[in-house]
């Protein structure tokens, strides 16, 4: 009943298949990554994720003012 | 998406990333010496003074894995522990865990090359420690696992970054390749037999010593390049797309490519050539990674003359791109016959190491020193010395060594006239004595350069805890008034 599983054990069945399997996987992901406009823009988003969490900027730095001492900020 | 107003001090768990940060400094710096040391040992091997324990055989794995998994396994815990909290906006997760993680890593490697300086070793490259430390080594990464899993699953950013991805996939391969690697008999508790006999046992090795450089050496550290080059820049990484690309076409090829190791051996062909073909496949990738995280810079090359972190990471970015480009040159049968067994391979190996591997480190630390002090760094001057040490230093250990390791390939398969070899081995080996002068010299810029940088981070150190000093003095001062 289970014969067929004995195909897979065959070095040069499951070789090949293996590559099928994982060069489709992989045309799978170039395709998902690189169609739908939508997609892009929301895939490209999440390049901005490590400025998310820097600290607010204090209104004498955003007006150009900066104080002598101060703490580094993440973007410098 | 998710927005953090606390500041980063407060929010998150720095302490372990600074105790990984100079713990990394500390192992690199001696296990750049102890490099420095034997590469010196070959070109004048008096320097062996008779004793054991300084052999080149037993300092070599010492300064192999001090900068492997002491410098470059340290920068790793404190870059991923710093990246999955930032990025994930969640604190660290069991910090008592990830405590026990430090100690455990630091103790590991520390009686590991102890031990090596014992005579005791595996023989296996890369893989040395015996089995008890194996076992101590593979709790201490689960462990990490748990807490860099755990952290991701509290985050409060939806969306998983890519630069976590790469850490993942490291976490993960190095745990299998760990294990797989060191599956052993023990006979005594310094001595066991591995698992596996004959070409399974070379191939074993390889699969584990090219996966190392892969996963541990290239993945985690692409991780580390995907966060600090886009903060340091002030701008987001190129392309997210090609990120995602660059990660999945990396993951699937570098599984394959660990038998270009053996070529030429009682290795099967097939493999050899499977091998030698995802490492040409592998270029792709490596390379599309590099564009992404120079073209970064699109836009704001001049942040190259005005600040010096971002030489040290792009500087990185180049080499990673150059030994890429080499190891899959060097993968290729005909290439290989002339320089494997050489020291082509040492070369390209530190062309990796060094250019790659340390520089991106060295310029994540520069990123990291200000922010985890709360202080400047203590001269900008003095990370411009460091730069310039460690460009000339690598440049003179890879041009000695493609010298020596072509020259001898060279050397090595020459035939008179009768077929007879040309040159005598001990021939060879005067050939390279003057390349191996220069590679000692280079190694020395190099770690003088890490010395200044310790210098640089201890007077940083030093002045972050006299400003809080201050400060408190004049709040005390404060309320005693009030």
């Amino acid at each position: 009943m289970f014969d067929w599983l004995l195909w897979f054990t065959r070095m040069e069945n499951s070789k090949p298949l293996a590559l099928v399997l994982f060069f489709g996987a992989f045309c799978g992901i170039l395709i998902y990554v690189f169609t739908g406009k939508h997609r892009a823009k929301r895939l490209e988003s999440y390049k901005y994720i490590p400025f998310d969490d820097d600290p607010p900027q204090s209104d004498s730095s955003r007006s150009g003012h900066r104080p002598q001492s101060r703490k580094v900020m993440d973007n410098e | 998406m998710a927005q953090s107003s606390a500041f980063p001090a407060e929010q998150y768990n720095f302490d372990i990333v600074r105790k990984f940060m100079i713990v990394a400094m500390i192992y690199g710096v001696i296990g750049m010496t102890v490099g420095v040391y034997i590469a010196s040992e070959l070109a004048w091997p008096f320097l062996n003074f008779d004793i054991p324990a300084l052999t080149f055989g037993r300092l070599r794995p010492v300064h192999t894995s001090l900068v492997i998994f002491g410098f470059g396994g340290s920068a790793l815990f404190a870059t991923s522990y710093y990246i999955v909290q930032r990025t994930c906006q969640a604190r660290l997760a069991f910090p008592w865990l990830a405590e026990f993680t430090f100690w455990g890593w630091t103790a590991g490697v520390a009686l590991g090359v102890m031990t090596y300086m014992a005579g005791f070793s595996q023989g296996r490259e890369y893989a040395e420690f015996e089995w008890p430390l194996d076992l101590a080594i593979a709790v201490v990464w689960v462990s990490y696992i748990l807490v860099y899993v755990e952290t991701i699953r509290r985050r409060s950013q939806p969306h998983i970054y890519v630069a976590n991805w790469f850490f993942l996939s490291f976490l993960l391969a190095v745990a299998l390749l760990h294990i797989f690697n060191n599956l052993a008999v023990p006979v005594s508790l310094t001595k066991s037999y591995s698992l596996f006999a004959g070409v399974q046992d070379a191939m074993t090795q390889w699969w584990y010593g090219h996966n190392a450089v892969g996963f541990f050496l290239t993945a985690a550290f692409l991780g580390m390049m995907y966060y600090f080059v886009p903060k340091q820049a002030g701008r987001p990484v190129y392309s997210y797309r090609l990120s995602i690309i660059h990660f999945w076409a990396l993951i699937f090829l570098y599984m394959w490519a660990g038998g270009h190791h053996l070529h030429w051996t009682a290795l099967p062909d097939w493999v050899s050539t499977l091998s030698a073909t995802f490492s040409v496949l592998l270029l792709m990738p490596s390379w599309g990674g590099m564009i992404n995280g120079i073209m970064t810079l699109s836009g704001a090359w001049d942040k190259l003359r005005s600040d010096p972190v971002m030489l040290f990471l792009i500087t990185s970015l180049s080499f990673y791109g150059m030994s890429t480009f080499e190891g899959p040159l060097m993968s290729l049968k005909s290439v290989n016959a002339l320089s494997h067994y050489t020291d082509w391979t040492i070369g390209h190996v530190h062309s990796g190491a060094l250019g790659w591997v340390a520089l991106v480190s060295f310029g994540s630390f520069y990123h990291l020193m200000p922010r985890l002090y709360e202080t400047k760094l203590y001269s900008q001057t003095l990370i411009y010395v460091h730069f310039w040490l460690a460009t000339i230093g690598i440049v003179l250990y890879i041009t000695s060594m493609w010298v020596a390791g072509i020259g001898q390939g060279l050397m090595l398969r020459s035939f008179d006239d009768y077929g007879n070899l040309a040159y005598t081995f001990i021939e060879t080996v005067e050939f390279m004595h003057t390349p191996y002068v220069w590679r000692a010299l280079g190694g020395a810029f190099f770690v003088v350069g890490a010395l200044v940088m310790a210098y640089n981070m201890v007077m940083t150190v030093r002045a972050s805890r006299i400003e809080r000093a201050a400060l408190e003095a004049k709040l005390a001062a404060k309320l005693a008034q009030a």
